[in-house]
């Protein structure tokens, strides 16, 4: 059973931490994985730095833009996280773009991350019908979820299909925003959240985007499984470096 | 083989729509209504009427006599210079303007490279009393000044891009951004041939009035619709595409598309895509880039801000990849020299990117008797500083 799987059958709402590979140093990843872990993260999103992130806003751009000037490639993030399964057992995400994992060949990249025990992808920019067509059949030979993005301005029937086409959890985002632009949440949120809860969808949803403290965690777990944390992890580390993870960590979940 | 777009937005390999979830909606309600807009009987009269009372076509179809003489061949200039705002952008800006009121949309954002496209959608909203954004590249903003000037009086505002290159790549990540941001009551404006389908395609559509105009001019002049070649610069694609479009399934028309090969192709700055790229995602669609190995987009070079991206659209790849096109790369100072060339010979000072179309006579033998095309894309006012600087005039 995928790690993703069990940890989703938890009685509890789950904290999920993203950080971009290689920063602040290029050697940072797996401490930082298992710094989080020990701090009762359960589920980690290692972000594949891309030189033109579309979907983030300015701190995750900096944080990508620095860890590809500290050197960062993906067959170098793929050495450094080779043994990561002998210390750490929550399940493990990459998050990137398509351009990178492309490049590297789909294939190959999926059966080094099943070798690695990575559980999942969430490649924002390769879209539901692309996937269905082309790739979706090398995931699932190499055991690998795929995670699918909703937003406040998808449609009931869109939903639907995401729903059906996903095998583990969907990522709701927030707010139509790029990452770290919007902070709390509004109206617009609680009847989004209010939407997606009655529509009783197979898959669990994590929500992000917009969450940064215990408050917006409380409340995107309202109804959620989990929410995500990035960009304010992010500058954490940009301020204290791999130190006070275990601070940051517990000041979410009180 | 066809080099249209097919229905699933592809030209060949390349094309598609490559974009994260949260611009799926308006994406895919332009796709839906993109071609039966444009069909609209309404839409299509008030396009016409703009592009001929407002914008002043049909650009004229001229015969440079003294340039025919010097390369020995028959060379008629495209003047897509003479249009207002000084560029072939507006007939894609006048396309969709009127395309994003259809569509219930109050607020417009673009990119720009050389302003020309900045220029130009801030002209129609204008016109039209909407709000503008455009976003540029910090470096684009100080090499054309003139256009910057005209965005702000036009009521627009100038946002710089300071990633990355900080140039027309970035400025597109950012426009992309603003939309992701503001998905409701906004039209992105895409002004390159570029971008997630159906925008090549439509952008592509409303720049083929130049060679719709090329067909019936020439006809009038030569007695036959088709000349031998057409020539056009290409960035990410747009003067090309119009100029190209009515020619694609024209087996006998070469097409010609040149690319900016900055300091030289294996300098490091350059832009030449066609060489030095590789098949990849860039904005949305799959397409030729220039890119590292391990798949990170590199930072382009060119004198000329409107070629100066990494990428070329997806009909241009795939009029590479299938033969169709010719593709040939000429240096900044190729290009320097070309412009200067027109000047002196025919009167007109051409906008850097259009030097470089002029450069290929240099390149590349023609016979006496071939008719050749060149689309001059734009003017070159806004260039006059880099030429004054450059031939220390």
């Amino acid at each position: 059973m995928n790690r993703i799987h069990q940890k989703l059958q938890e009685d509890r709402k789950l904290l999920s931490i993203y950080f971009t590979a290689g920063y602040p140093n290029l050697n940072d990843t797996v401490p930082i994985i298992q710094e989080l872990e020990k701090n009762g993260v359960d589920l980690i999103e290692i972000g594949l730095p891309f030189s033109d992130p579309l979907a983030d806003g300015p701190t995750i751009q900096e944080s990508s833009t620095a860890a590809l000037k500290n050197g960062m490639t993906t067959e170098i993030l793929f050495n450094q996280i080779k043994d990561i399964r002998k210390t750490v057992s929550i399940p493990l995400i990459l998050m990137g773009y398509f351009n990178p994992v492309f490049q590297y060949g789909v294939e190959a990249f999926c059966k080094k991350c099943s070798e690695i025990g990575i559980d999942g992808l969430i490649l924002p920019d390769l879209p539901l019908n692309v996937y269905q067509e082309d790739y979706k059949a090398i995931f699932e030979k190499y055991g690998l979820i795929n995670v699918f993005l909703i937003t406040p301005q998808t449609n009931d029937e869109r939903i639907r299909q995401i729903d059906d086409a996903s095998n583990g959890f969907i990522y709701m985002v927030s707010s139509a925003s790029t990452t770290g632009a919007k902070t709390g949440f509004g109206e617009e949120q609680t009847n989004y959240f209010n939407r997606i809860e009655s529509m009783n969808l197979k898959n669990p949803q994590v929500v992000g985007f917009g969450i940064s403290n215990s408050d917006t965690f409380n409340q995107a777990t309202k109804k959620a499984k989990g929410a995500i944390i990035g960009s304010a992890f992010i500058k954490h580390l940009t301020k204290n470096g791999t130190t006070k993870i275990d601070e940051f960590v517990n000041k979410i979940r009180i | 083989m066809s080099y249209n777009v097919n229905e699933k937005g592809y030209y060949g390999e390349f094309g598609g729509a490559f974009i994260p979830e949260m611009l799926y909606p308006n994406v895919e309600t332009l796709r839906q209504q993109y071609l039966t807009i444009m069909e609209e009987p309404s839409f299509k009269e008030e396009f016409d009427q703009l592009l001929k009372d407002y914008v002043g076509r049909p650009s004229p179809l001229y015969f440079a006599n003294r340039l025919s003489k010097k390369y020995n061949t028959k060379i008629y200039i495209k003047r897509e210079d003479l249009n207002h705002t000084g560029a072939h952008k507006v007939n894609n800006t006048i396309g969709q303007i009127l395309m994003a009121k259809r569509l219930g949309k109050k607020r417009i954002i673009a990119e720009t490279g050389a302003g020309q496209h900045g220029v130009a959608t801030a002209t129609v909203c204008a016109l039209m009393g909407m709000d503008c954004i455009v976003y540029m590249g910090e470096i684009d903003i100080a090499r054309q000044a003139p256009n910057v000037a005209r965005m702000k009086m036009l009521g627009a505002k100038v946002r710089p891009a300071l990633s990355g290159s900080k140039t027309l790549k970035d400025a597109t990540n950012e426009a992309i951004r603003d939309w992701i941001n503001n998905p409701v009551d906004t039209h992105y404006i895409i002004g390159s041939a570029i971008g997630p389908h159906p925008y090549p395609d439509m952008v592509t559509r409303f720049q083929s009035v130049i060679s719709e105009e090329i067909k019936w001019q020439l006809k009038e002049k030569e007695g036959k619709e088709n000349p031998d070649y057409v020539i056009a610069c290409l960035g990410g694609g747009s003067n090309a595409a119009g100029a190209f479009y009515h020619y694609l399934h024209e087996e006998n028309v070469g097409l010609i598309a040149v690319e900016a090969a900055g300091k030289g192709i294996n300098t490091g700055e350059s832009a030449a895509t066609s060489v030095l790229g590789k098949e990849g995602i860039i904005h949305g669609c799959k397409t030729l880039l220039m890119q590292t190995p391990d798949g990170q987009i590199t930072e382009p070079y060119s004198i000329s801000a409107g070629l100066d991206y990494p990428g070329v659209g997806p009909m241009h790849a795939h009029l590479y990849k299938s033969g169709r096109g010719e593709f040939i790369s000429i240096t900044d100072d190729e290009a320097m020299a070309a412009g200067l060339e027109l000047t002196k010979l025919e009167g007109i000072i051409p906008a850097i990117e259009s030097s470089h179309a002029f450069a290929v006579f240099e390149q590349r033998k023609f016979n006496p008797d071939d008719i050749v095309v060149i689309n001059l894309s734009g003017r070159g006012d806004k260039d006059l500083q880099n030429y004054i600087d450059y031939f220390k005039l």
